[in-house]
């Protein structure tokens, strides 16, 4: 009897102890998880998605729009300042995307490591359009193609600015001003 | 009083048009002459049996050219025998990008066996006179009574990334129609590259 009641005593015990080994581990692991970055969304567009989005909008939107590719190094060197643009503009009607033109086959392998590492806050989407030549010319009559290119668009006015070329801050901060 | 202010409208457009820079498809072109990898000048008016010539400014470090490597030697070894070599340029600014020095050109071109003239454009005058925006982009001339005129000008093809995927090839549809004496339907594409690394 007396045996039993230890036995029972015993398990009693190890419950408790477990389940407070158990929450221990949970609140570690929320601990944990605020820490972890977070996870950054890297949506894909179709020209004719982005389009929609950018280029035929009416909405309230003044979009910055850059075309990057994480093989382009002066695009890449650019990137800082479009980040700064944007934290600038952060919860306005100015909205930054960055458009990136890597291949499709490079969005795991190339495209989201570079994201991660880079932390960038800006919008990125890849744009899965390969044949350039019909789109191109929908962006900017005068663009060539080369990047880093930059497209500012006010969806309400339909006004449009373009750099074609490495841009900064200062300069997309003057150039919105002409058409806001 | 009237034809003058005509030919001052015409002369302040064409003033203009110079001002922009580039040439256009239908424009006539002087002759092209600069360093080629081999040491030796090359100059497309020395070329007596060409019947004319697919320009393309490319260079080392893009990706975009180095893609296109392969398809630009394929080009060389289908077009040359028939009258029209390919003539490739690198504008570059090697301050900019060290990669497309001379020097490397050289090792590339060997590398690659490179199967064409590599020309060097040291102080951009070329890429500058024919209004280049990317590598790599494409001219193609020929040679006609009244000089070497521009019969198209842009991508090589529609898929950067395969040559197996690629629906329009744009180049060899131009010179298959140039070769038939045809006009060249699709004379302009665009096509996304490299800025040519200008001098700052």
């Amino acid at each position: 009897m007396n045996e039993k009641l230890k036995a029972d005593q015993n398990k009693r015990a190890k419950g408790a102890f477990e389940r407070m080994m158990q929450s221990i581990l949970m609140l570690m692991w929320g601990v944990l998880l605020c820490f972890v970055p977070k996870e950054r969304d890297v949506a894909i567009y179709s020209f004719e998605q982005l389009e929609q989005r950018v280029l035929k909008s009416e909405s309230d939107t003044l979009y910055v729009i850059n075309f990057w590719a994480t093989w382009c190094k002066p695009c890449v060197e650019e990137l800082p300042e479009l980040e700064a643009f944007n934290k600038e503009h952060e919860g306005s009607l100015v909205k930054t995307i960055l458009v990136s033109l890597d291949f499709r086959s490079a969005y795991e392998s190339k495209l989201l490591p570079f994201v991660e590492a880079k932390q960038l806050e800006s919008e990125v989407l890849l744009l899965d359009a390969k044949d350039y030549n019909s789109w191109i010319e929908k962006v900017h009559k005068k663009w060539e193609g080369a990047i880093p290119a930059t497209l500012i668009r006010n969806a309400k006015s339909g006004q449009s600015r373009f750099v074609d070329g490495t841009t900064t801050a200062i300069e997309l901060n003057q150039l919105i001003k002409q058409i806001q | 009083m009237k034809k003058m202010m005509m030919s001052l409208v015409l002369l302040l457009c064409s003033a203009n048009l110079i001002m922009a820079g580039g040439v256009k498809v239908g424009d006539k072109v002087s002759n092209i002459k600069l360093k080629n990898i081999d040491g030796k000048m090359y100059s497309l008016e020395e070329q007596k049996s060409a019947k004319g010539f697919i320009v393309i400014f490319t260079c080392n470090h893009c990706p975009f050219s180095v893609k296109y490597e392969d398809r630009i030697i394929a080009l060389q070894n289908k077009y040359e025998k028939l009258g029209y070599p390919v003539v490739a340029i690198n504008p570059n600014d090697v301050k900019r990008v060290p990669e497309d020095s001379f020097e490397e050109m050289i090792v590339r071109a060997r590398e690659k066996q490179f199967n064409f003239p590599y020309l060097y454009d040291e102080t951009q005058a070329v890429a500058s006179r024919f209004g280049a925006a990317r590598t790599p982009h494409v001219f193609i001339l020929n040679k006609e009574k009244s000089g070497l005129m521009v019969k198209y000008i842009g991508a090589i093809d529609d898929n950067v990334e395969s040559a197996k995927e690629v629906n329009s090839a744009y180049v060899e549809n131009a010179m298959d129609e140039i070769l038939a004496g045809k006009v060249v339907t699709q004379s302009a594409t665009k096509a996304i590259g490299c800025t040519i690394k200008w001098k700052e």
